[in-house]
């Protein structure tokens, strides 16, 4: 009997069994095993009918993002296996991160599931946690500060989204009559038109600060490039891949609650103005960076702005908007494999130290070399059409603010074309001594990332209809 | 509901007391000063949420005083207490902004607060109206605090009492479901828990407990390797 809690529950057990395993490459499988677990139940859940069941709730809006987050979860699982001799744990390091694994899927899974605003907001606090743990690992320096930096300003990120969804209660109290009513997504939305309109207003600005600081949204955005930099290098797969997509649909939901009430500030325009600044900032600091990750995490920034730019929008933005979420937990993801891997063949992660890998390494250095033209934009991969998308809705609709938008695009892209100039062509640079083989085998690096750009292309050459009829659902359930 | 009776009179009082904790969290030039304001703070929150407990008729709310009581009046204080002892830390809080001028600040945010909540729940009692601004401010106060210093157990107590703060929220709307007040307890705990991790970790590597020193491992100047 399938049901859409063991999506959450089969990743809590897994944490649990994988906190007891001490030997690292049997907990590497079994972190797998649980992975593909949970993406064949994310698969089953095509099968379920798409209704509210207690606090849980399955809709066209969370239905592709929790495919997606079974795949990518999968994937990075592979991946991490590869890269495990690498992160050099020590043994009581190596079973906190594998249970941490497990748990982080958890708590994204539960975040995208929740049909109540409570549920939804302690399964992102718990999905912060896991992640704060694992960014915390490597225990140098630099991983201190990143974790830090990451639970105090997620932190205050979390509180501004609780005091958020305590007003969302307030608004919706007196015509759900309280009780667990005034949290569900399924009955605020019943009672949205009626509610406060200044109350309603006031919850949205706290939500979308609040959880646009785990989206990484302008202005609390600065945690992010340090906790991609600094983790165990499966992590930046999934902070991109996952957490932030987790993020970003809890704004969503908030704001089809909120859109429905005749409020004094449109939602809409909020997050294209905070999307906007996010793009625009982002792309003119991905010009300034020297380290890798760092550089790609910006680049996270400048997507999750799009994206936010695209569902302020709305009508037929707002099916951009997912697109281009799916299309980026995609390519990112891709991006990070390989580039996590040539990290550990060159023994640095400065730009500087990352050089000619076409030469030295062609089949990598290509992959990553079409995992950052994906990232760009570029034809033929999903984020093209998305983008594209974006920039004509924009000009049919808000011609003024297309401007900026080209301009951020242009930036961005001009600035990761030549990252990859440095990074795969030009002069290569001599590879780190004693770097260990990646555990499984080359393809257990290789492969996800392939399947992941695989996967974007043909996302970006055509939509299958019934995928296509699923995400003008979803967009039109995201308003 | 007005000026006069006592359900009214108490719920303020208590939920002003909080606030009020959140000025003498602010003036504070010894850590352990400020530890010992962070607990009587927690321990009015603890009596503001019982106070709203029984003016609504709700006995979870009790619940989430106890919790409240047990975790942020005693459990917490003891263990920054002794995170500060065991580390031998230096006891002076360095504030990054002069203390007379985190008070301007203060008062500027909590006249803020009134500004951005009275307007907008003209339509909600009044009770909760003053609950929320009063909770608005005591979050506001704790970002200030977590903002203007740089020694990492003061920014620590600063979320904890942002935190106290959304449970004054919390507990001040009728008929809120008790799923969240007791999330929002435990959670607390485990956030100081795992923050308190990293004390310990700061002070094992950097050999201070100052945040900023830490900045030049961003890896991001020039020369310098990941």
């Amino acid at each position: 009997m399938m049901h859409p809690a063991l999506l959450v529950l089969l990743p809590f057990l897994g944490a649990v069994v994988l906190a007891a395993i001490p030997r690292q490459p049997v907990a590497a499988l079994a972190n797998i095993g649980f992975s593909a677990g949970g993406f064949l139940l994310a698969l089953a859940l095509l099968a379920l009918p798409r209704e509210v069941e207690g606090l849980l709730h399955l809709d066209a809006l969370n239905l592709p993002l929790l495919l997606l987050s079974g795949l990518v979860g999968l994937t990075t699982a592979v991946f991490s296996a590869a890269t495990l001799p690498a992160e050099g744990f020590g043994p009581r390091a190596g079973r906190a991160y594998h249970a941490a694994f497990q748990l982080f899927l958890g708590a994204n899974h539960l975040a995208l599931l929740a049909d109540n605003l409570g549920l939804m907001w302690v399964a992102i606090e718990l999905a912060t946690l896991a992640s704060v743990l694992m960014v915390a690992l490597h225990r140098t320096p630099a991983a201190i500060e990143a974790a830090w930096k990451f639970l105090m300003l997620c932190g205050v990120g979390i509180g501004l989204a609780l005091f958020g969804t305590i007003v969302l209660a307030l608004a919706a109290q007196p015509l759900t009559g309280g009780g667990a009513a005034s949290l569900s997504i399924a009955a605020l939305g019943r009672v949205a038109r009626e509610a406060d309109p200044a109350l309603m207003t006031l919850a949205f600005v706290f939500l979308l600060v609040g959880y646009g600081t785990k989206a990484g949204l302008v202005p609390l955005h600065s945690w992010l490039p340090d906790a991609h930099a600094e983790g165990p290098m499966a992590i930046s797969a999934v902070l991109s891949g996952l957490l932030l997509n987790a993020a970003l649909h809890a704004i969503l939901r908030a704001k089809a609650i909120v859109a429905l009430n005749p409020g004094p500030l449109p939602p809409g325009a909020l997050m294209v103005a905070m999307g906007l600044a996010s793009l625009l900032l982002a792309a003119f600091a991905l010009w300034r960076r020297r380290d890798a990750r760092r550089l790609f995490a910006w680049s996270s920034i400048e997507h999750m702005g799009l994206a936010a730019f695209a569902f302020g929008l709305g009508g037929p933005a707002a099916m951009a908007g997912l697109l281009h979420m799916l299309g980026h937990s995609l390519v990112k993801s891709a991006l990070f494999f390989a580039l996590g891997r040539a990290i550990v063949l060159k023994g640095g992660q400065r730009l500087a130290a990352i050089g000619g890998l076409n030469l030295s390494h062609p089949v990598l250095g290509w992959t990553l070399a079409l995992a950052i033209l994906a990232t760009a934009g570029l034809p033929p991969f999903s984020l093209f059409a998305s983008e594209f998308l974006m920039a004509q809705q924009s000009v049919a609709r808000l011609p003024w603010l297309a401007l900026p938008l080209g301009l951020g695009l242009l930036v961005a892209a001009l600035a990761l074309l030549r990252t990859l100039q440095d990074l795969c062509f030009g002069p290569a640079t001599a590879d780190a001594p004693g770097a260990p083989p990646p555990a499984l085998g080359e393809w257990a690096v290789l492969a996800p990332a392939q399947l992941h750009l695989l996967l974007a292309l043909a996302l970006g050459m055509a939509l299958p209809a019934p995928l296509a009829a699923l995400l003008a659902e979803a967009a039109r359930i995201a308003g | 509901m007005g000026f006069g009776q006592l359900s009214y009179d108490m719920a303020h009082l208590l939920g002003g007391g909080v606030l009020l904790f959140s000025f003498v969290l602010l003036y504070q030039r010894r850590l352990s000063g400020v530890i010992a304001a962070f607990a009587a703070q927690g321990a009015l929150l603890a009596l503001a949420v019982a106070w709203q407990g029984w003016a609504q008729g709700a006995p979870g709310l009790y619940l989430t005083a106890l919790l409240a009581a047990v975790a942020q009046a005693v459990l917490l204080p003891l263990a920054l207490r002794r995170l500060v002892r065991h580390l031998a830390v230096q006891r002076a809080v360095e504030p990054a902004l002069g203390i007379g001028a985190s008070m301007v600040a203060g008062v500027a945010l909590v006249a803020l607060a009134l500004m951005v909540v009275l307007p907008a729940t003209a339509g909600a009692g009044l009770q909760a109206r003053e609950d929320l601004a009063l909770a608005l401010s005591v979050v506001l106060l704790g970002m200030l605090m977590m903002i203007t210093r740089h020694n990492a157990i003061s920014q620590l107590v600063g979320l904890l009492s942002l935190e106290n703060g959304l449970v004054l929220a919390a507990s001040g709307v009728r008929g809120m479901p008790l799923v969240l007040e007791l999330s929002t307890a435990a959670l607390v705990l485990m956030l100081a828990a795992v923050a308190g991790f990293f004390v310990f970790r700061l002070r094992e590597s950097l050999a201070s407990l100052d945040v900023s020193a830490l900045h030049a491992h961003r890896g991001e100047r020039e020369g310098e390797g990941a």
